[in-house]
């Protein structure tokens, strides 16, 4: 009964998303109020449907209930109760029935939380808004129905695949899938402010906490997947430049480009066109990452020849929504009238400047990653665009990118002084130019790039220490009037500090774990000791263990550095009965910024035991990076301006900051 | 998790028991060949696997190509020769970074040509922006009519 319930929830979801697809806008057309308020109430109860729909299935789930074909393919009943509640988002059909869910839930944000709108651009957000909800709910109820029953209801389930059975499963996908579909809202702004043929500076001001909001998701989300690749694959890389992990990165890269710009056009009314193509193009990418990776497009062009059902319908999804956004802004964007004039060398000038590189990145990655499915499509060539195309690339836009960083936050808007600016970012030079001896001096010529990856991250950290000090006159004046100032500033210019500074820590930590990484790969037999790194480890044997659905072959090793014990290591292999499966559990210890990485191999009949033990210095820099990062964008979100909601125009002067103009 | 879920996949089909990638038994006893295999494995595609790297992958073909990479080296190949050797047997496919010709041409030249258009483009509008700016269009024959009548009024 409950998975019918749930079924039936989800139609009578899609029947009140095609009212809001439709009545608002009559509303706003014929300047009829109470159409236009309806699409209030439908949001919300679009989001209460679709939420019964999903506990309906998290039900069926936790009850293990194997009469329902999904719950039976991707779960077990011996599972952990979080590994059944996260199944639910761990296979094809649940995790569309996720993507919906935040999908209506960001519109029932707006609904609740939009009382500041204007009625008719309210109302056409949150037509647009369900436009792509029900594009999903049909994907879901016609192609990918998770509450499919089956005649005779099977004993036990098939249980979930192994590598998923991770606590980075309940985590990732709802992380990553509210950064993705949160660009909805940037998107449902854009087409309403296309429909409406006007947008100001209050606009960027609406679009930007949302589109900051998804960015905070996407970045952590993005982070979170990096780390869980990291310790479940088994051989320490975090970051492979595979097209699934591509398609979460091209939204990523638009939508930093869309915060940056959408600074412009609330500061200045400038951009306007630009931030709202960006706005397109951002949640654009997200559709097109759902649909490399939900269409099977990626495994090879024939798989998707041969089950094309609902690659078919997500490519029609594709082109309805981005060939109908951008004939749309073909359209209509010539009559936004540009604004707000600046000079070459300006703050605009350098958002520009992040804008044209950020998009440039973006395009080196869907490049790489389409041109090989195109390629094999037209002319059947196959070729394979990995890691080192990536590497060659997008490095170089990205360090031209982070060079300028330090530069933009200290440009005065309008017209800016690179001279001044260079100089009063003498003391980060400096601090730059130290850490590259520093790092010669200590490493030798061994990596000879790794020096100046080095010096370009301590630029960009002091960089955003002076930005913060120039703004505060540290140094200039007494301490009190600095903290004085300090307490004044606005919140976001905290953020921008903030999140620079955490892009140069990931910086740092990626060169430390790619330059200084050292490994050993080898047989051990029990009481034998393996050294790395100033570590010693001593194999101490196997010891079998049981879990609650699988038999763990466990490997302990004692860590010794110089010679005093730190800690034990126990790395195993797992193996699932239920699909016959072996996973190989990793077993980290961090020191410091660093980690110790030990995975297993086979045991042999004489028992030894293949190893590959990693000493990665740094590595944990680069996930905490990520998270500074997303305590900047926090920062920002915080910022009065943003809480306080965008000012009617006629009241902005009140609001004027009065010790320093924000950013 | 999308990755991990297609991996998993793989995982399923490929390697019924966990193995590690490189093995012991695999490594050359003089260093600097060694290296040299590592490095090459690291742009070597494991034709079976989802854009692994035969030096990642846990495949049984991946550790064929490995080994195989070993015996050319030891045999004296350079490491252009060891890779026009793999190509020559497994095609292009093999390479995780496509080599610049003409079918890959597009590939390679998208994203600095985007660029420079880019960076033209930003030029170009700024220019003209400035140019609107700093000289505001000539009055029409009517405004010239209506200024000369305020400044010299009473001339018509």
């Amino acid at each position: 009964m409950i998975p019918e319930l749930g079924h039936y929830a989800l139609v009578l979801a899609l029947a009140l998303g095609l009212m809001q697809a439709v009545a608002p806008m009559i509303g706003a057309y014929t300047r009829d109020a109470a159409l236009m308020r309806l699409a209030n109430s439908t949001a919300l109860m679009q989001f209460f449907f679709v939420a019964f729909s999903f506990a309906a299935l998290t039900v069926s789930y936790v009850t293990s209930d194997f009469s329902v074909a999904n719950v039976f393919e991707n779960s077990h009943s011996m599972m952990p109760l979080i590994y059944k509640m996260s199944s639910v988002w761990g296979n094809h059909e649940g995790s569309m029935l996720l993507w919906v869910l935040i999908l209506s839930l960001f519109g029932a944000m707006v609904a609740a939380f939009g009382a500041n709108l204007p009625a008719t651009l309210k109302a056409h957000v949150l037509a647009v808004q369900s436009w792509i909800a029900c594009a999903f709910y049909l994907f879901i109820l016609l192609t990918s129905n998770p509450f499919l029953r089956m005649a005779e209801a099977p004993l036990e389930g098939r249980d979930l695949n192994p590598i998923l059975q991770d606590p980075g499963l309940a985590i990732h996908p709802p992380l990553l899938y509210i950064g993705y579909v949160g660009f909805s809202i940037a998107f449902s702004f854009a087409i309403a402010a296309l429909i409406d043929g006007r947008i100001d500076a209050a606009w960027a001001r609406w679009v930007r906490p949302w589109t900051l909001a998804a960015w905070i998701f996407l970045t952590l989300g993005i982070a979170m997947g990096s780390y869980w690749a990291y310790y479940t694959l088994g051989w320490g890389g975090f970051w492979f430049w595979d097209p699934v992990e591509n398609a979460s990165l091209m939204p990523w890269l638009a939508g930093t480009a869309l915060l940056h710009s959408a600074v412009v056009m609330e500061k200045r009314n400038a951009l306007k066109v630009w931030t709202i193509l960006l706005a397109i193009l951002t949640f654009s990418l997200s559709l097109i990452g759902t649909f490399l990776v939900r269409s099977g497009v990626l495994t090879s062009v024939h798989s998707f020849a041969s089950d094309p059902t609902r690659g078919v319908f997500i490519l029609i999804i594709l082109v309805f929504f981005i060939g109908g956004s951008l004939s749309l802004f073909a359209w209509r964007a010539p009559l936004l009238k540009q604004g707000g004039l600046f000079a070459p060398i300006s703050r605009e000038s350098a958002l520009v400047f992040n804008n044209l590189f950020l998009t440039t990145a973006c395009l080196t990655v869907f490049v790489g990653t389409l041109y090989p499915l195109a390629l094999e499509a037209f002319t059947g060539a196959k070729i394979s665009v990995g890691a080192p195309f990536f590497n060659l690339t997008f490095g170089p836009l990205f360090v031209a990118l982070m060079f300028v960083m330090p530069f933009g936050p200290l440009l005065a808007w309008k017209r800016g002084d690179a001279l001044g600016v260079a100089q009063r970012l003498m003391a980060a030079f400096g601090v730059g130019l130290a850490a590259i001896a520093a790092t010669f001096a200590v490493q030798g010529g061994q990596a000879i790039l790794a020096p100046f990856g080095v010096g370009l991250a301590f630029f960009v950290m002091a960089g955003s220490l002076v930005d913060l000090a120039e703004r505060t006159a540290l140094f200039r004046g007494p301490l009190a009037t600095s903290r004085m100032r300090a307490a004044g500033l606005p919140r976001s210019v905290w953020g921008t500090a903030v999140a620079h500074f955490g892009l140069a820590v990931t910086l740092l930590g990626i060169i430390g774990a790619a330059s200084w990484g050292t490994e050993r790969i080898l047989s051990l037999k029990p009481t034998q000791t393996v050294s790395l790194s100033g570590y010693e480890l001593t194999f101490d044997g196997l010891v079998q263990q049981s879990g609650p659905n699988y038999q763990a072959q466990v490997a302990k090793f004692t860590v010794r550095s110089g010679g005093v014990p730190v800690a034990v290591m126990e790395p195993a292999k797992r193996n699932f009965s239920s699909r016959s499966m072996t996973t190989n559990e990793a077993a980290l210890l961090t020191r410091g910024a660093g980690q110790l990485y030990l995975s297993l191999g086979d045991a042999e009949p004489d028992g030894s035991l293949a190893i590959r033990l990693y000493y990665k210095p740094l590595v944990m820099l680069i996930w905490l990076g990520a998270v500074v990062m997303m305590l900047g964008g926090g920062l920002s979100l915080s910022d009065r301006r943003l809480r306080v909601g965008a000012p009617k125009p006629a009241k902005k002067p009140a609001t004027k900051p009065t010790l320093q103009p924000a950013e | 998790m999308r990755r991990l879920a297609t991996l998993a996949l793989l995982v399923t089909l490929l390697a019924p028991t966990a193995a590690l990638a490189v093995q012991p038994d695999e490594i050359l006893k003089d260093p600097a060949l060694e290296s040299r295999a590592r490095d090459l494995s690291h742009g070597l595609r494991c034709l079976v696997c989802q854009n692994q790297s035969i030096d990642d992958s846990e495949a049984p073909l991946a550790r064929d190509l490995r080994l195989l990479v070993r015996e050319r080296l030891t045999k004296g190949d350079s490491d252009s020769q060891v890779l026009d050797y793999l190509v020559a047997r497994y095609g292009e496919f093999v390479l995780l970074k496509p080599r610049l010709e003409p079918h890959t041409l597009l590939l390679w030249g998208l994203p600095p040509t985007a660029l420079l258009i880019g960076i033209f483009a930003v030029v170009v509008m700024a220019r003209r922006r400035d140019k609107a700016a700093a000289a505001p269009s000539a009055l029409s024959p009517t405004e010239q009519q209506r200024l000369a009548a305020l400044v010299e009024p009473g001339r018509d």
